[in-house]
Order: C-alpha cells, then sequence, then structure tokens
C-alpha cells in the first residue's frame, strides 16, 4: 500500500534527525518558557500567556496524533473512538484536581461541589486514592490501557476489522459519552469537572504553573514521539506494517497479528490517556463533550493531514487542523465547518499521504 | 271496482286509526307529564331558597332526566326566570333558551336569578346526581358516573340505590368504583372486601396506593389492614391492577417500539446496500435523511404559501420530493467524491464525514440553526385509543405502514428490476459482474442515488414525529450502523429484523434502565452480538461470504 519510509531502520534517527529534534526540543522547552517568564510583557519578544496555553494544548493533541498515528499509520486500524482514551486520562487527572480544592468550593465542603449539589454524603469508592497525584497519574494510563485491551481482545480476536472496527469504535465513545453525561455515573454529568485552583500545592492559575505544564506538555510529546519511533523501527514495527499491508500474509507467515495489533491498539490508548492527563489541567475543564464521536473523527483527521505513517507528520497534522480552528473560529465561525468538511475531503481526495508526504515529494524533485 | 278501489283504503284506515290514537294519547300524555314537571320546576323560579329547595326535592324525586338542563343551568349559575316566572338557560353568548324545551326564548319583564342559599346548594348536587345517574340513555348514565369522582356523603346513598337498579355492566362498574373510597373507609370488613373487589374487576390503577397502603405494615409492625380477608381481596385486586399495567406498558412500548424500529429501518436500509455493494460506509447518510426532512418543510410552505387550501396534502408531494433531492445529493456525492476512493473504505468514512459537516453547515447557514416545525396533516393527526392510557397517534400509525411499503419497494426494486439484478451481482461479486458486461460504475452510482432516497423518505417520516434541526441525521446515524451490523450487511432481511429488534428492546429497556442505560447496554449487546456472530444475524454463506 505504500512504500517504506527511506529512513533506515537501524538507528532513531540519523546525525541529521538527531540535530534538528535537539534544536525543536530546546526551542519548546528552553527559549519560550524564558521569553514567557524572563522577558518583560513590553517586549517585542515576550511569548504572551494565552500562546503558551494554545501551544500547550496542541502539544497534548501532538500526542493523540502520535497515538492514532502508530495504531492507523502504521497498523492499519482507524479509531473512530479515541476520543475515549484522551477523556479517561483527562477525568482521571481531572478528578485528582477536584479532590485537591479541598473545602475552597463554593460550598466549602470536602466534597466535590457537585456531589455537595446531588446530595452525596461520602466519596464514591471509585474515587478513594485521587487526592495522590500519583495514584491519578497512573490511572490515566492503566485506565484507558485496560479499557483498550479488553476491547481489541474481543475485537480482534473476531477478527473485526477495517470499518466494522471503526465503526465499532465510534460505538464505544458515544456509548461512555452517554454514560458521563448521567450524573449518577459520579463524575459531574453534564458539566463534568472544573474550577480547578492547583496541582501539587502550585497555583493553576500562576503563569510560572501554566509554562511548566506546557513544558511538560512539550516534554511528554517528545517522550511519545521517541517511543513511536523506537517502535515502528523496530522490528515489531516491521510487523505492524505487514499487518497493515496484508494481514493473511503476516499470519500464514506465522506471526499472530492479534498480539501485535493488541499491543499497538492498547499503547495507542495508554498515550492518548497521558495526552488527556496533560491537557486537563491546562483548559481547565474535563465533560463528557469530549468523548463526542465528531472529535474522535477529527483525531483522524489531523493524522490524514499530516501524512499517516510519518510521525512528525501526525504532529505537524495536529497543529495545523488546531491552528486553523483557533484562526477560524474567532475570525470566521461560520466557515470553520466548511473548512474541516473540505479539508476531510481534500485530504482523503488529493492528498492521501498529507503534508508530509507532499513536503518529500518536494524534496525528492529539487 | 270503487269497492276493490275502497278495500286498500279501508285496511289502511284501520290500522292507521289506532295508530294515531296511540299517536296522540302519546303526545297528551307526555304533554301532561311536561306539565308535572313544569309544575315541579315552576318552583325554581323564585327569589325564597326554601321554595327552590323544595323544588329541586321534588323534580329529583320524579325522577325525570328532563329536568337536568334547568337543574344543571341552576348549579352554572346560567338559570334565570323573568316576570312570567318562564324558566330561562342564559348561554355566555347572552342568548337565552328555555330551560325545559331548549328552544330559543326571549324574557318577558325584567331576568332574575333563583335565590340560592347552602340548604339549596346541599339540595341541588344529590338531584343531579340521581337524575343524571338514571336518565333513560346509557351513554348519559356512564358519562355522569365517571363524573362522579369521589361523591360526598350525601351522594353515596343515592349512588348505591342507581348500583342496585343499573342493568348495564360498564355503568355498573363506574358506580361501584365511585363508592370505593367510601366503602374502603368504612369499618365493616365486608363493605372493605367489595370496594376491593370493584377495583379488581376494573384493575383501575388510580386506586393502586390505595390497595398498596391496605397491604403495608404500620410503624408497630402490624398490617395497616387487620383483616386477613381484607388483605387477601386487596392482593387480588393488586395483582389485577399490576398485570392491566403490564399489559398496557406492553402494548404501548411495541408500538412505539414499532415505530422507532421502522424509522430505523428507513434509516438503515440504504446504508446496508451502499456498504454491501460498495463495502463503504457513508457517514453522511444520516444527513440524507435531514435533508429529507427538510425537503418536507420546503414543500409544506410552499403550499402553505401557494394553495393554502390543499395544505393537507402536501405529503403527497413531499414524499416522492425527498426522494428525489436526496437521491440527487447521493449521487452528487458518489460522482464527486466517493467514486474516487474506491477500494480505500477508511478515507471514504472520512471524506463522507467531511461531506455530512458540509451538508450540516449549509443547512444551518439556509434555514438557521434552530429547528423548525413539519405539521402533521389533519387526517395524520389525533389517534385513537385502543386501552386507557395507549393512544396510539395516527403519525405513527403511518410511519409503521409507510416504512413498510418502503421495503416493498426496495425488495421489489432488488427482486425485479435489472438493476436490482445487476445490484445483486455487483454484491456478490464486482470483478465477475464487470466481466459479464455490467457497468459497476453506473450500478454504484444508482444504488447510491436510490440508498439515499430511502433515508430522505425516511427523513419524511421522522419529521411527522418530531422536529426537524440540520443534526437531525446525526442523533440516527450510530443506532442505524447498529442494524446494519446486527442484521448483516446487504441483506433487506437483516436489516428489517436489525432495525425492529433494535427498536423493541429500546423501547421495553427505556422504562426498566432508563433510556440512557437502555442505550448503553444496547450497545455492549452489539459489540458482545459483533463476536459471536460477525457477520450479523443474517450470515452470508458461501462463496459471497469470502468476497465481503
Amino acid at each position: 500500500m505504500k512504500a517504506e519510509p527511506a529512513v533506515g531502520l537501524k538507528a532513531l534517527h540519523d546525525k541529521r534527525g538527531w540535530t534538528a529534534l535537539a534544536i525543536v526540543t530546546l526551542l519548546m522547552c528552553v527559549v519560550v518558557p524564558v521569553l514567557s517568564l524572563a522577558v518583560p510583557v513590553s517586549s517585542a519578544l515576550h511569548v504572551p500567556d494565552y500562546l503558551i496555553a494554545l501551544v500547550g494544548k496542541f502539544l497534548c493533541y501532538g500526542i493523540v496524533a502520535l497515538a492514532i498515528d502508530l495504531i492507523w499509520g502504521f497498523t492499519g486500524i482507524l479509531s473512530l473512538g479515541h476520543g475515549v482514551f484522551f477523556a479517561l486520562g483527562g477525568y482521571a487527572m481531572g478528578m485528582y484536581l477536584m479532590l485537591s480544592i479541598g473545602s475552597q468550593g463554593v460550598y466549602k465542603s470536602a466534597l466535590p461541589d457537585f456531589m455537595v449539589f446531588l446530595d452525596w454524603k461520602e466519596l464514591p469508592w471509585f474515587w478513594r486514592g485521587f487526592d495522590y497525584l500519583g495514584v491519578a497519574l497512573i490511572a490515566a494510563l492503566v485506565v484507558p490501557g485496560l479499557l483498550a485491551f479488553a476491547f481489541g481482545y474481543f475485537a480482534f480476536r473476531s477478527r473485526i476489522r477495517g470499518v466494522y472496527f471503526s465503526i465499532i469504535t465510534q460505538a464505544l465513545t458515544y456509548a461512555l459519552m452517554l454514560l458521563f453525561f448521567r450524573n449518577e455515573t459520579g463524575f459531574g454529568g453534564n458539566n463534568g469537572l472544573t474550577d480547578f485552583k492547583s496541582l501539587y500545592g502550585y497555583d493553576l492559575h500562576q503563569p510560572s504553573t501554566k509554562v511548566a505544564l506546557y513544558v511538560f506538555s512539550a516534554l511528554g510529546l517528545l517522550f511519545t514521539y521517541l517511543l513511536c519511533r523506537y517502535i515502528v523501527t523496530s522490528k515489531a514495527g516491521r510487523v505492524l506494517r505487514a499487518i497493515r499491508d496484508a494481514e493473511s500474509r503476516a499470519m500464514f507467515v506465522g506471526f499472530n497479528p492479534t498480539n501485535y495489533k493488541l499491543f499497538a491498539w492498547t499503547l495507542s490508548a495508554v498515550l492518548c490517556g497521558l495526552a488527556g492527563a496533560l491537557y486537563v489541567p491546562q483548559v481547565g475543564i474535563i465533560n463528557p463533550g469530549e468523548m463526542q464521536p465528531a472529535n474522535s473523527i477529527e483525531m483522524g483527521i489531523w493524522v490524514a493531514v499530516g501524512g499517516r505513517a510519518t510521525l512528525f507528520g501526525a504532529v505537524l497534522g495536529a497543529f495545523l487542523v488546531n491552528g486553523m480552528r483557533s484562526f477560524f473560529t474567532a475570525a470566521m465561525p461560520n466557515a470553520w465547518l466548511y473548512v474541516l468538511g473540505l479539508l476531510f475531503i481534500a485530504v482523503t481526495l488529493f492528498f492521501p499521504d498529507g503534508v508530509a508526504g507532499a513536503l518529500g515529494r518536494l524534496k525528492r524533485k529539487s | 271496482m270503487t269497492r276493490i278501489r275502497l278495500t286498500p283504503f279501508a285496511t289502511w284506515l284501520r290500522l292507521a286509526v289506532p295508530v294515531f290514537v296511540a299517536l296522540a294519547a302519546l303526545t297528551l300524555t307526555s304533554v301532561a307529564r311536561a306539565d308535572q314537571l313544569s309544575d315541579d320546576l315552576s318552583g325554581l323560579a323564585s327569589a325564597d331558597a326554601s321554595e327552590v329547595s323544595g323544588a329541586i326535592v321534588k323534580a329529583a324525586n320524579r325522577g325525570d332526566a328532563r329536568a337536568l338542563p334547568a337543574l344543571r343551568a341552576l348549579d352554572d349559575g346560567t338559570l334565570r326566570f323573568d316576570a312570567q316566572k318562564h324558566l330561562l338557560i342564559k348561554k355566555e353568548s347572552g342568548a337565552l333558551s328555555d330551560a325545559l324545551t331548549g328552544a330559543a326564548a326571549t324574557a318577558q319583564g325584567k331576568l332574575e336569578e333563583p335565590a340560592s342559599d347552602n340548604e339549596v346548594r346541599r339540595a341541588l348536587s344529590p338531584a343531579l346526581a340521581s337524575l343524571s345517574l338514571s336518565a333513560p340513555s346509557a351513554e348519559v348514565r356512564l358519562k355522569a358516573a365517571h363524573e362522579l369522582g369521589r361523591p360526598s356523603d350525601e351522594i353515596v346513598p343515592i349512588v348505591r340505590q342507581v348500583l342496585a337498579k343499573e342493568t348495564n355492566a360498564d355503568v355498573k362498574v363506574a358506580l361501584s368504583l365511585a363508592l370505593v373510597p367510601a366503602d374502603l373507609a368504612s369499618d365493616k370488613p365486608a363493605d372493605r372486601i367489595r370496594a376491593l373487589g370493584a377495583i379488581e374487576t376494573a384493575s383501575d390503577a388510580a386506586f393502586k396506593t390505595d390497595v398498596e397502603r391496605l397491604l403495608s405494615k404500620g410503624p408497630d409492625g402490624k398490617f395497616v389492614e387487620l383483616d386477613p380477608s381484607v388483605r387477601s381481596a386487596a392482593s387480588a385486586a393488586l395483582s389485577a391492577i399490576e398485570t392491566r399495567q403490564l399489559l398496557i406498558n406492553s402494548v404501548g412500548n411495541t408500538f412505539y417500539g414499532l415505530s422507532l424500529g421502522s424509522v430505523l429501518i428507513l434509516c438503515a436500509l440504504g446504508l446496508s446496500i451502499t456498504f454491501g455493494l460498495m463495502g463503504v460506509i457513508n457517514m453522511a447518510h444520516g444527513e440524507m435523511m435531514m435533508i429529507g426532512a427538510y425537503t418536507a418543510f420546503v414543500v409544506q410552505n410552499l403550499f402553505l404559501s401557494h394553495l393554502p387550501t390543499h395544505v393537507d396534502w402536501y405529503v403527497a408531494v413531499a414524499v416522492p420530493a425527498a426522494f428525489v433531492v436526496s437521491g440527487a445529493v447521493g449521487v452528487l456525492m458518489e460522482r464527486t467524491v466517493i467514486r474516487h476512493l474506491y477500494g480505500r473504505p477508511l478515507e471514504t468514512l472520512l471524506a463522507t464525514w467531511g461531506i455530512s459537516l458540509l451538508l450540516i453547515q449549509t443547512v444551518r447557514l439556509i434555514f438557521g440553526a434552530q429547528n423548525v416545525t413539519v405539521a402533521n396533516p389533519g387526517w395524520l393527526s389525533g389517534g385513537v385509543e385502543i386501552l386507557p392510557q395507549v393512544v396510539l397517534t395516527y403519525s405513527r400509525l403511518a410511519v409503521i405502514a409507510f416504512s413498510v411499503v418502503v421495503m416493498l419497494f426496495v425488495w421489489a426494486l432488488m427482486q425485479k428490476t435489472r438493476l436490482g439484478l445487476e445490484v445483486r451481482a455487483v454484491t456478490q461479486n464486482r470483478a465477475m459482474a464487470a466481466a459479464m458486461g455490467i457497468s459497476t460504475r453506473r450500478v454504484d452510482m444508482w444504488t447510491f442515488g436510490i440508498g439515499s432516497g430511502v433515508a430522505g423518505l425516511g427523513g419524511v417520516a421522522l419529521s411527522q414525529l418530531g422536529n426537524v434541526g440540520p443534526e437531525l441525521g446525526q442523533g440516527y446515524i450510530v443506532d442505524s450502523f447498529m442494524v446494519v451490523v446486527l442484521g448483516g450487511v446487504g441483506k433487506l432481511a437483516g436489516t428489517i429484523a436489525g432495525g425492529l429488534g433494535l427498536g423493541l428492546v429500546n423501547k421495553y429497556l427505556e422504562p426498566l434502565a432508563g433510556a440512557v442505560l437502555g442505550k448503553i447496554f444496547i450497545l455492549g449487546f452489539i459489540i458482545v452480538f459483533i463476536q459471536r456472530r460477525p457477520q450479523g444475524i443474517f450470515a452470508l454463506k458461501g462463496r459471497a461470504a469470502e468476497v465481503s
């Protein structure tokens, strides 16, 4: 289906690649924070707070894009339900943030406000332990991972694939969205979790906390990128691509596609959970709207725009599409859905290998 | 000759005379009775309250239902009398009518209101009850019995008397129900058992809490009802009520499930055909329904502005119009986008999602983001009550019938036409069909158009059941995919079974688990179901299974 990328399989990167990565990392994790915190507001070089918040969000989206690229671009499984894993990671973090509000809420109770509002007397059992950041972080990775593992185990075992699988994942996110919309489920219902005050004692509204979260997101993205890079250049990565291109043949050669798919699928969900956990403290809210089927499909289009099976393309796509969204929803709100719709059509019809593919073609010509 | 001619006349005369006599006698007696009645009632035309109440009692004792209008008018405060002591009823319009005959009348002199005091009011309600409950027409009696509600203490004995004489079964049930509150409060166990018997016969849910209270235990741990025989009567009554409620609920759920299932089938039919044929999932399929519904809205408005006299028939135009409009959009989609993505089903999924965004936003810009209302035509509003509390609305009945017609249409199209034959051939084996000279691209296009047109028909059906908004289709798309997954791809029978099954299960689960949990349960079930039967209920067999 697709030619092997030109990058060699032996090393993660060649020398030039490593240099570029180091420069970008340095820029994102050192230069930008310094420009934001140390440079006075009046200076032209100052990076404003809103930009930090925006890019911080995009970095989380970049992690999601990598996770989807791993499962779709490299393994050929299109998930229309990755929003669920993202939201579950976000909810785990949100639960910690909710409990760390303590009695500073509107009702001055130790319980989160929405529980007071619903007249609950004590924390439900599944909220126990979430007053520790470590527990929340582990849950943010483990819960999406477990859900994905269970779901994938049954789906891949019965060889559900292609559009069938995509539709079932959409049903999954739809069902969980409905579930989380209910007040009785215990996650704040319609409003979700919000009004966070502090994270590990640091005030979330302080610019320095925001910059720190931004840096964590950038490091998370770097880690995810290197991990995905390592996987796709490993032998397992070749098997994943073999499954993508000819599943039956890979099976006859002696590999068990179910295990490889399950591995990539579960890892992808865990990475989405990580992204969600980094995302929620930055935007200050998590609600069931994140599980809307539309959100998950859009995550797919980030990867398609950037270029599938080219990890940096996926990140690029996430930045591009979300940058366009930020621009259009502010400047021309009515036009945004047209742009997005046309983007879906144009990318699939005319640029099946996305921006990264187009760049590659340009490079080869010159 | 004359004799011969006379004979029939004489025969006629011989027969006719007694009839005349009888008729005359009858008229006379009724005149006489009317006279007695008006004598009785004349006391009403008085400013003396004791005379008025005396007249009421007399009229009640005579038991003539013709006194009812006058007494009712007295009750409403619309009874008047003029200087000649004629009783008149003043209508809302101000016109007057005779209180006895109901004929229009004019007042002679000043109009006055009859006197009224507590005694009058106390006399009036039993008189009204006994007169209307003993009216000659069973219909009037039944109505009066229903209107009794919880009769007051002075009416209860009257109701008992009437009940003893009553012959009509329906009226008997209604009367004995009216006595239930009094009997239940009685301290004689026999009365309470009789009341419970009446509840059991009627299975009236209105008394459920009363019966349950009898069977409950007080704070001291003793039953509220001490007599065990009354308690056993109570549990019999309770189980009768519950059986009845179960019946009502299951009839209602079945009906709503069938109508939901019909809508799902209409939506899933086209999806299933195109998925089976081309292996692509059209995420914009729900928007085809939305377009169909908006077409119905436009047609309705055109009728309102150009043919307001025939507006009831807009549906007849909306149905073909929706088919054509949605079908045309479908063909356009196929030609411009989907055809170029052949063999890349996942990309098609994303591209059609993009199309759905474009369609939603376009409709939003043209018609606004708010919901619009498509009114039911006159002949579809209302419904038939088959059981108390179970109303089958005509619009839902029509949707069920409509979907049956559409199913037959699609079946005939697939089985009886050349195009249907070609569609089935391409579905089974595209390459082989092409080798046989079938233009698969043409088949693709037409199938897509027809599938979208059928979805448009579904949209018209939906417009008759609720509001129409730009995101109408989004709510059905996941459900209709579930139907396709459940029923198997490209199978008409599977789609029907899947749609009806999903619709019925949905509506049966709703009261048990709530709408949301019911839906989650179904989605969970489908995920498990796919494990066992990945090809749906009606799996393709043999060679066809390998291709798909």
